[in-house]
């Protein structure tokens, strides 16, 4: 029996899921069969990929910090 | 995650003495840059819980619209630029945070803790006190606002 196909709003919905392979095979099917016909979400399926990757990119941003003095002090308050 | 330079300074400075306190705590198998990072956090998140600043704006205003018959309001476009020579871009990677920022807190923390810190939906869920569910669905919509907010600036044309 021909499954339905899925739309946009019902791919876009469940993409977490698809790009962290949580989907079982039926559903992935779904997804790959709507991403052949739909270059929407294609679209949206590669910016959504790209947008975890820039804010994954973010985490080796952060910049070392000098310890400054008071909190040296607090610290060795807060041993006491 | 925080918003001020003295935010940020009072959070590293009340995870720092948390730490020391707890240092009799330590489980020596744990990794200690690992366990000292997960306590400021903890400090942040704290620190984001205690002050009750503007309403949340609607994450509903960033996310993409459907018609009825399941298709989006506006199409997606490709944004054409490869991830990895997005990354090189200073200028790019400087708009994302900015971007970050103006998530609605809530939707903001999960995203920087799953996305950014890499935590898993469990730890995420537990350091929330939140489902497991609900820090998923938080995650996605987060994902799609940011997508949605940087799409006019690396889309196509």
């Amino acid at each position: 029996m021909e499954r339905a196909y899925i739309t946009c709003r019902e791919l876009i919905d469940f993409i977490a899921d698809y790009v962290a392979g949580e989907l079982d095979a039926a559903a992935r099917d779904d997804f790959e069969r709507h991403l052949a016909v739909c270059p929407s979400c294609r679209a949206y399926l590669d910016s959504y990929r790209k947008t975890m990757a820039l804010t994954r990119a973010l985490a080796s941003d952060e910049p070392a910090e000098d310890v400054p003095e008071e909190l040296v002090r607090r610290i060795l308050d807060g041993r006491r | 995650m925080l918003d001020s330079e003295e935010d940020a300074r009072d959070a590293l400075q009340d995870a720092f003495v948390a730490a020391f306190r707890a240092l009799g705590d330590f489980e020596a198998t744990a990794r200690l840059s690992t366990w000292l990072h997960r306590i400021v956090i903890n400090a942040s998140l704290m620190k984001l819980r205690r002050r009750r600043r503007k309403p949340e704006e609607e994450i509903e205003l960033y996310l993409p619209r459907f018609v009825e018959d399941g298709h989006q309001v506006e199409p997606s476009v490709a944004w054409p630029e490869p991830a990895d020579a997005m990354l090189e871009r200073e200028e790019l990677r400087s708009l994302v945070r900015a971007t970050i920022e103006r998530l609605p807190e809530s939707y903001r923390v999960v995203l920087v803790l799953r996305d950014l810190e890499e935590l898993s939906t469990e730890e995420t869920a537990a350091m929330l006190g939140a489902s497991p569910n609900a820090v998923k669905i938080r995650l996605h919509r987060a994902r799609q606002a940011l997508r949605g907010l940087l799409d006019p600036h690396l889309r196509a044309g």
